[in-house]
């Protein structure tokens, strides 16, 4: 839908910047990141999540994820948790959907048995951490509303802060706040606000790289819990683009792999 | 242990160590640990004892190679118990080789398949033998020697599988609880085929995801794994049950629909060959309230029916029961988790209620808890000689 709507989209913008309403441009900017960070096909990368509690206990996550790009619909990805040991070999294949609830399998090794799993527990932990899975999951254009709010200085360049509405029923915030590099149209901070429409969480992007000249992606991402003080860290590492994958990589085959 | 793993034992090795490519070394995990089994009322026979003391471990090895199109897999367990000599035992759990293809997938070797979709009892599961000594809910099981192709296709995955071998279900021996009376020589087992333990079984299933739909066809045509017990003299002179293995043949479907936070299930077979062809099935539902009372927590809510029309001839205890169930996943750092099920039989006041807990400690330790009470069981039922047997059982476990 949004790909036919696009070229039309960027005349309007082109024609009308002045006549444009917040709503319009809040989108118009949504569609501009998502447009130059479509075209990478797939990458693999590594994943280590560092909880941290109130008094600073600390608990680590490794896992492994493959991302397929979606083209007509969502992305296709495969997530497979190797620490804490107890869940090792354990993983998730999600086929994310731009506004239906995604489809998600589990896979528990331990009983070798595949579980298709209801998503629609957006706002749920994802393993214990301050990340929802609705935080961590793909992030399509469809899956929100917008509303430009301003331009501002920001880590020494130009930002452009808009507001974000969930459009699922099961989201677990009224609005997120997002500041993005004007130069990059890269995500550099969102505050979320929970169902009473108080500060809940603040999530800063750390260390952007350029992948295959185009693809920024950052190596930390940082999510504080305003209100009950836990943060989570996920360290990015082993970004690898070109990898070939297909949809045969993403299906339940695969998943009971490993 | 039996010496059917032998010869494919042998083979897996001579795969891997002919495998043309340098092969890194693979990878160890696993666990061991310790269990405490107490039950709540004095015994019904004077050679079982009130408590029981165990320890087992589960070594794991696993090696990919040929960019990961080839694998192979090592899962050893084994169990040390205190009184009972049954749950003195090992097994090989897996030890296979597999290789993936554009479309297709081999496994040969000693594996474990999991086949449904419902949670109070696994009807269509047929796969592997239950390791029945380990636990009474059914869900651990034996290694199975198989050949095993998979076809992934639009229309869906085929799988064929060459059962080489049977493995005979385990059962607590005499001074174990949760036993039959009189207990189960497994020493004299009778086999309706000629060829025994021997026999070659095979086993076809279709399988695919259709929107919101995951739906499963399979037939099954081989040795029983769950035997017919009769009534007998064992090894020692004694009154003993006696399994008999039929060869059966059985067709099954299962079905999952997942609407938003509803999953509704359906597990139903046909089976010939042991006594008169009789149906069974599974269904019912698990809804999910995410996040309940703001605290982040999980409350699923399960309902299932459990059918099966021979009645009260029926081998199994769950010829017309409901099973009622509540899981709490509280999504913290330690991953605690609990589930509560109940299963009462429409026809009687037999129920049996199960409690599964289990939460991680530190980096690798996890502690489980689980109870099961059995209550209002009448002499009709075939959980007459476990109406004592109700339990708490405390196992801490180190991964690695």
């Amino acid at each position: 839908m949004l790909k036919r709507l696009l070229p039309s989209l960027l005349i309007l913008i082109a024609f009308n910047a002045y006549a444009e309403t917040p709503e319009e441009k809040g989108l118009a900017i949504a569609v501009e990141s998502d447009r130059r960070d479509q075209g990478y096909g797939d990458f693999t990368v590594d994943l280590e999540m560092v909880l941290k509690n109130r008094h600073g206990d600390e608990s680590r996550r490794k896992i492994r994820v493959a991302t397929l790009e979606g083209k007509a619909d969502g992305d296709k990805s495969h997530t497979i948790f190797n620490e804490p040991a107890d869940v090792k070999g354990t993983a998730l294949l999600t086929f994310s959907h731009k506004v239906d609830d995604d489809d998600q399998w589990l896979y528990l090794p331990a009983l070798k048995r595949v579980k298709r799993i209801t998503s629609s527990n957006k706002s749920g932990s994802f393993m214990g951490s301050e990340f929802a899975f609705e935080d961590i999951g793909s992030q399509e254009v469809e899956k929100y509303t917008y509303k430009f709010l301003r331009e501002e200085a920001c880590e020494g360049q130009t930002c452009l802060v808009m507001e974000r509405y969930p459009v699922s029923k099961y989201s677990g915030y009224t609005r997120q706040v997002v500041w993005m590099d004007k130069a990059e149209y890269r995500p550099l901070r969102i505050d979320f606000y929970d169902r009473k429409g108080s500060l809940l969480k603040t999530l800063t992007w750390k260390d952007y790289k350029r992948y295959l000249n185009k693809y920024w992606r950052a190596d930390e991402m940082f999510m504080l819990n305003h209100q009950s003080g836990k943060s989570t860290l996920l360290r990015w590492a082993n970004y690898k683009f070109g990898n070939g994958l297909k949809d045969a990589d993403f299906n339940q085959e695969r998943l009971k792999r490993g | 242990m039996g010496n059917d793993h032998r010869g494919l034992g042998r083979l897996v090795a001579a795969l891997y160590f002919m495998s043309p490519v340098a092969v890194p070394a693979g990878e160890w995990s696993g666990q061991v640990g310790g269990e405490y089994r107490g039950f709540f009322e004095a015994p019904l026979f004077p050679e079982q004892h009130d408590s029981y003391f165990s320890a087992f471990a589960q070594p794991e090895y696993r090696h990919a190679w040929d960019n990961d199109k080839q694998r192979i897999a090592f899962v050893a367990f084994g169990r040390v118990s205190q009184y009972d000599e049954a749950r003195t035992h090992a097994d090989i759990r897996e030890l296979n080789w597999q290789k993936s293809g554009d479309g297709y997938e081999w496994r040969v070797g000693v594996n474990k398949v999991f086949w449904g979709v419902t949670e109070s009892q696994h009807l269509v599961d047929i796969i592997n033998q239950t390791d029945l000594v380990e636990n009474p809910d059914g869900e651990d099981k034996l290694g199975q020697p198989m050949i095993n192709l998979t076809l992934v296709r639009d229309w869906g995955t085929l799988d064929f599988f060459v059962l080489t071998g049977f493995r005979e279900r385990t059962f607590p021996g005499q001074e174990g609880r949760l036993r039959t009376a009189p207990p189960v020589d497994t020493q004299q087992a009778v086999y309706e085929s000629s060829r025994g333990r021997r026999r070659v079984d095979y086993a076809l299933r279709w399988h695919q995801s259709l929107g919101d739909w995951e739906v499963g066809l399979a037939h099954f045509s081989g040795t029983s794994r769950d035997p017919r017990l009769l009534p007998g003299i064992g090894s020692d002179g004694m009154p003993a049950l006696i399994p008999y293995y039929d060869v059966i043949d059985q067709t099954s479907l299962d079905a999952q629909v997942t609407k938003g936070a509803w999953l509704w299930k359906l597990e139903t077979i046909r089976r010939s060959g042991q006594g008169p062809a009789y149906a069974a099935l599974t269904a019912g539902f698990e809804y999910t309230l995410s996040g309940i009372l703001d605290s982040g927590i999980d409350l699923g809510l399960l309902a299932e029916y459990l059918y099966d029309d021979r009645g009260t001839t029926a081998t199994t205890p769950f010829q017309d029961d409901v099973f009622a169930g509540f899981r709490l996943a509280f999504n913290d750092v330690s991953s605690s988790e609990a589930l509560l099920g109940i299963i009462v039989d429409r026809d009687s006041d037999a129920r049996i209620v199960s409690l599964e807990t289990n939460r991680r400690f530190g980096k690798s330790t996890k502690l489980s808890l689980e109870a099961r009470w059995f209550t209002g069981i009448p002499a009709t039922d075939m959980l007459y000689s476990q109406r004592r047997d109700d339990y708490a059982q405390l196992e801490l476990a180190y991964y690695f």
